[in-house]
């Protein structure tokens, strides 16, 4: 049975059209992982999954029940981790995770017991009765998490995980995320805009560009449909048709243009198409300012799909 | 059974956050007595232009200062709510079953407890400064009860106001701009017989005078019990609606998510 069903979901904000015909499927044990740059309308899908938000069209369900018609029950189903954190930095770690589970309907030794374990999974213990605002952000997101997962839920959303941790509290979480997944037999569902954290993360995901699915899969599929390197050659005197040509004729696929002088070619074997590439663009009088070979990356299956570079799309610059 | 469990956790939760501040507490425990012994000095000689009902202004001032702090205490209750909402507090309780009513509920019942400590507070003040409440026991209930009461009734207003507005500075201007007017509309510092008579009739629509004549009545003698426990009902009554008009406050901001 599908953990997650997607269907055709719309939502509009005033004049913002956030999703717009989203679907997908999560099935049953998975981390599922929504890539995609800033505003594509991550967090809308989740919040709707989550209940806090009502969609203009489409359905959802989540662990079995609709979204709308049954909310209650996915409540209970769910654990949803916001971006935003939302834990009251006045009280304690205990005190936050108490309550937590009072809310979801816990209480008495077993809720008390839930509390100490998850503080210990999440590596928190001894900062257990100390006020969050006394927090280092790596802590807090650990707490936020804790507090997903106080009522054991089947479904656990984590929007933008590791968003304004630094590199190093990112990794550490990437390691707890993956853990947790098995430890709790929970199926996940995160948003990011990090390539990486996708790739590490993720067994499926589906890249989300301005509220639409682009494309759905595991990452090596994903990678695979690039089919070879990629040759990234930037031009100093801008002849770009004259260089598409050239790199055509060598057998290469001059994929996309992402200005007037980057050129990225698809090919076989990047590092020993490099010499002949660059030796008939000499030939030919265009020079090469600088070049680079890479293996596909969930960048490139971005840009492959969208025709937009994605770190430009983050930044809001598309 | 759900609303009132998670009504009191959340209670819990912002009473545990309050008892943190220790300035928040000594301002709580010392602004009343401020009032109380600022109005009494001030208007000590107020009685003898008649119609207070005794000769001691602070015996006629105490019970009407209880219902005036609880009253002002009610119309910034809101912030905390708009804190939350900030803090996005609020939307993680609407991702789990918590009751809807019990988020709204237990900001009014905790700016409520707040108002019954300081009422108490400032009733031991005025006993201390000579004041005698005439009908003992059941006096101080009815002066207590009129403090929750007339809080409640106008907390259930800021917090509808705090979840449309979502704006702390709009907040204070709301607040500000209905505080000294219904002080100053009502019978809590000056005899009605007194006042112009177009603000005797404008204080009967003042629900915060409704509070100050039901705790007075039992402070000074000659209480009339009917009085009291009509304008009782009506603060009931009325903080029945505004509680009212909180939730549907909060229904319209469920729909902006």
């Amino acid at each position: 049975m599908d953990a997650i069903v997607v269907e055709g979901l719309e939502k509009r904000y005033k004049q913002v059209r956030a999703l717009d015909g989203v679907s997908f499927g999560v099935r049953e044990g998975e981390v599922f992982g929504l890539l995609g740059p800033n505003g594509a309308g991550k967090s809308t899908t989740v919040r709707i999954l989550a209940t806090l938000t009502k969609s203009d069209a489409g359905r959802a369900e989540v662990a079995g029940h609709d979204v709308r018609r049954e909310a209650g029950k996915v409540r209970r189903a769910i654990g949803y981790v916001p971006q935003d954190s939302g834990v009251d930095q006045y009280g304690t770690g205990r005190e936050n995770l108490m309550l937590q589970g009072h809310v979801q309907g816990m209480g008495g030794a077993e809720l008390k017991q839930r509390v100490a374990e998850l503080l210990g999974l999440v590596g928190i213990a001894d900062a257990a009765d100390r006020i969050v605002k006394t927090y280092s952000g790596g802590m807090r997101r650990r707490l936020d998490i804790a507090l997903g997962l106080v009522h054991r839920p089947k479904v656990l959303f984590l929007d933008e995980p590791t968003t304004g941790l630094d590199p190093e509290a990112r990794v550490q979480m990437w390691a707890e995320v993956g853990r947790l997944a098995r430890q709790e037999s929970l199926t996940i569902l995160l948003t990011t805009h990090y390539l990486e954290e996708a790739d590490e993360l993720a067994d499926r995901l589906a890249i989300v560009s301005r509220g639409q699915i682009v494309v759905e899969g595991t990452p090596p599929q994903l990678k695979a449909t690039l089919r070879g390197d990629a040759v990234h050659l930037v031009l100093s005197n801008g002849r770009m048709d004259d260089a598409c040509r050239i790199v055509e004729r060598l057998g290469a696929t001059p994929e996309t243009v992402t200005d007037d002088r980057t050129l990225v070619a698809r090919v076989e074997n990047g590092n020993r198409a490099l010499p002949g590439i660059l030796s008939a663009l000499d030939q030919d009088g265009i020079g090469v300012e600088s070049v680079g070979v890479s293996r596909p990356s969930l960048d490139d299956v971005y840009l492959h799909y969208t025709g937009r570079d994605f770190a430009a799309e983050d930044r809001g610059e598309a | 059974m759900k609303l009132l469990s998670d009504t009191w956790f959340m209670v819990v939760r912002q009473a545990r956050n309050l008892m943190r501040e220790p300035i928040w507490i000594a301002l709580l425990l010392i602004q009343p007595m401020v009032w109380l012994v600022l109005y009494s000095q001030l208007f000590h000689n107020a009685p003898k232009l008649g119609g207070f009902g005794t000769t001691s202004y602070v015996t006629f001032l105490a019970p009407a200062i209880v219902v005036m702090n609880s009253f002002f205490g009610a119309t910034w209750s809101g912030m905390a709510m708009i804190n939350d909402l900030d803090h996005k507090v609020i939307e993680r309780f609407l991702a789990t079953p918590a009751s809807r009513f019990a988020i709204v509920l237990s900001q009014i019942v905790r700016s409520a407890i707040t108002a019954a400590i300081q009422a108490v507070i400032i009733l031991v003040v005025a006993v201390a400064l000579g004041v005698h409440v005439h009908s003992g026991v059941g006096g101080w209930v009815i002066v207590i009860l009129a403090a929750i009461l007339v809080n409640s009734a106008f907390s259930g207003l800021s917090q509808g106001i705090a979840l449309l507005t979502r704006r702390e500075a709009t907040m204070i201007a709301l607040a500000n701009f209905i505080g000294l007017p219904l002080l100053f509309v009502s019978t809590t510092l000056i005899a009605r017989a007194q006042m112009p008579s177009w603000m005797r009739v404008a204080a009967h629509a003042n629900p915060m005078d409704w509070g100050v004549r039901a705790a007075r009545e039992v402070v000074l003698p000659g209480t009339s019990w009917g009085t009291v426990g009509l304008y009782l009902v009506f603060l009931l009554v009325l903080s029945a609606v505004t509680a009212g008009f909180a939730t549907w406050c909060f229904r319209a901001y469920e729909r902006t998510l």
